[in-house]
């Protein structure tokens, strides 16, 4: 387990976050900017010292009322936001800066593989001054994993980047996050990095933490007291089922029963994958609608009711075999098909987004 | 130059060198503690180290006679022991010395090290190196522009101390008498030419040093976009 619970105040903040989720996976902190997500992290990684706090890493202490193990004597590796290679070094020296410091029966990660890992072996004699914000993400990856951390910290490791940076580094991290054991704590405020990375979520506002658990049943939640907003909505297990080529559609079998199409980007039959499906996108309706475009149709039934944001809408959570779905409907619609929990309803899936690769 | 001239000048490369030596081995870790310590009275230290910049050398030079002297708070103490007190010494000039340029080495060191910011000595430390590690492969490396800039200016304005020296040192030729008091020397017995190559010698080294830490940092200023 990662137990974690830090208290710290300073002028205009406070924070007093307690969190306690599996070591293994990628465990998401998520909020707005200023919740404490970033302060969080620091208290993790040591280099904030929370004046109250207690961390622990599968029962080892690292923080409590006797002990503080300082930073520089920590298992982890942390990738910071912005670029933070050292300029006096080259790609290769920044690599082997930390792995020199660490005994070599300690060195779990072969280099080699972090080199591989994250596709840097063309850049390693560059000046950092000569790579691009991307490719100096990687080398601040390969760096942190090359100190074999028995944890990794990551503080919204793609937020300088722009879109099309992001994009290239994103299915680095689903190697990562496939190819090694190592638990992982990914800061973010972006909800589709959150959706396609993370395994657990924490969720963060105004410095306290206001849900935690399994990414598909904590996004499910409609209680959040934080409020979602247009990325309201939940993420599926799911695998491909089949492939149509006439159609370019691909069959998503969810892991909970039902099934969706999406269009087909040429993931390979079998593979698991996960789903998003956006509140706002789907819509209910009492019986199976014939004549309409929307081919996705999922039969289950109403579980909750919950408000929304906005007085005039509500949000809907439906049961489709395991796995829930929710929807946004106006409180008129909710009203006219008198939905109430335990109906049975069909859901319209207007737009289903594919998050490749996952295993 | 007469044996008395290369002895003046052989005295003020020591005096330059030692001076420069001792206030590296100071100015380091206070440099250091002003460019981190997140203390109030950091600031008060900085004005002090500052204050050498704008007192007249003589003032300076003033308050370390009365203190190294035989009845001063270090010179009377020193004597009480049985030693010698430090007015008109080459120690007690290095001592004034050290304190006439401690802001021609601090301050450009002070400003490197907040230059390196916080995020670099983080990210040392996760990547397992303690503070000494991290302090010696990192914040030094990433401060080589202004410690070569302190050390020359420490170096050239040490060169050229005059009014310090004479309050402390007086002229002793072999062991207080520097180049700026033997120009000042030639100059008042009338010697124009002894003064002028003196000037001259002064004048350049002090250019070629201050042109060779200038080109440097212009070089890698212009590496480095």
């Amino acid at each position: 387990m990662i137990e974690a619970h830090f208290k710290v105040a300073y002028p205009g903040f406070a924070l007093d976050a307690e969190f306690s989720v599996p070591a293994r996976g990628v465990t998401a902190l998520f909020g707005r900017s200023g919740s404490g997500k970033t302060t969080l992290l620091r208290c993790i990684a040591g280099l904030q010292r929370a004046p109250q706090g207690r961390f622990a890493l599968g029962g080892e202490v690292w923080q409590d009322d006797q002990v503080f193990v300082p930073t520089h004597r920590r298992p982890i590796g942390v990738v910071f936001q912005e670029a933070s290679l050292f300029p006096h070094l080259d790609a290769r020296g920044n690599l082997d800066y930390g792995r020199r410091r660490i005994a070599p029966a300690e060195r779990r990660v072969a280099l080699e593989q972090a080199i591989e890992l994250l596709g840097i072996a063309p850049l390693l004699h560059r000046r950092v001054d000569a790579l691009s914000g991307g490719e100096r993400q990687r080398v601040a990856i390969a760096r942190a994993l090359a100190v074999s951390p028995r944890l990794l910290l990551m503080d919204e490791p793609l937020a300088a980047l722009d879109a099309e940076a992001k994009a290239a580094i994103l299915p680095y991290l689903d190697r990562l996050h496939e190819a090694l054991t190592l638990p992982i704590v990914y800061v973010s405020h972006a909800l589709d990095e959150v959706a396609r990375l993370a395994d657990h979520l924490v969720l963060l506002d105004a410095g306290r933490v206001i849900a935690s658990g399994p990414l598909g049943e904590t996004l499910s939640r409609l209680d959040l007291p934080l409020r979602l907003g247009d990325d309201a909505g939940v993420v599926l297990d799911a695998h491909v089922g089949e492939r149509n080529a006439q159609w370019h559609l691909a069959r998503l079998d969810l892991a909970g029963g039902g099934a969706l199409w999406a269009r087909d980007h040429g993931v390979p039959l079998g593979q698991r994958v996960r789903v998003r499906v956006l509140a706002r996108d789907v819509s209910l309706a009492r019986t199976q609608l014939a004549g309409s475009s929307i081919v996705n149709q999922l039969c289950g039934e109403v579980e909750a009711i919950a408000d929304d944001a906005h007085p005039g809408l509500a949000l809907v959570r439906m049961r489709v075999g395991s796995a829930a779905l929710i929807a946004r409907l106006t409180r008129h619609s909710v009203h006219t098909l008198q939905l109430a929990p335990g109906q049975p309803v069909w859901a319209q899936v207007k737009s289903v987004a594919l998050m490749e690769s996952l295993t | 130059m007469s044996t008395a001239d290369w002895q003046a000048l052989s005295l003020t490369l020591q005096l330059a060198g030692v001076t420069t030596l001792v206030l590296l081995l100071l100015g380091l870790p206070l440099a250091w503690w002003l460019a981190r310590s997140p203390s109030r009275w950091a600031v008060v230290a900085e004005s002090v180290v500052a204050l050498p910049l704008v007192l007249p050398p003589t003032v300076l030079g003033f308050y370390m006679l009365v203190l190294l002297g035989p009845q001063g708070a270090v010179g009377g103490t020193l004597q009480r022991l049985g030693l010698p007190h430090l007015a008109f010494t080459f120690t007690g000039l290095v001592i004034a010395s050290t304190i006439y340029s401690l802001p021609f080495m601090v301050q450009p060191l002070k400003d490197a090290f907040a230059a390196v910011g916080q995020r670099m000595t983080d990210v040392a430390a996760t990547l397992r190196a303690g503070p000494w590690d991290a302090f010696f492969s990192v914040v030094l490396p990433l401060s080589r522009r202004g410690l070569l800039s302190a050390i020359t200016l420490t170096f050239a304005h040490t060169l050229g101390e005059f009014g310090v020296v004479l309050m402390v040192g007086g002229n002793i030729p072999g062991s207080t008498r520097v180049l700026s008091i033997a120009i000042y020397d030639h100059a008042e017995a009338l010697n124009y030419a002894a003064a002028h190559r003196l000037s001259l010698l002064l004048l350049v080294a002090s250019f070629a040093m201050l042109l060779a830490v200038y080109a440097v940092n212009r070089r890698r200023a212009l590496v480095k976009p």
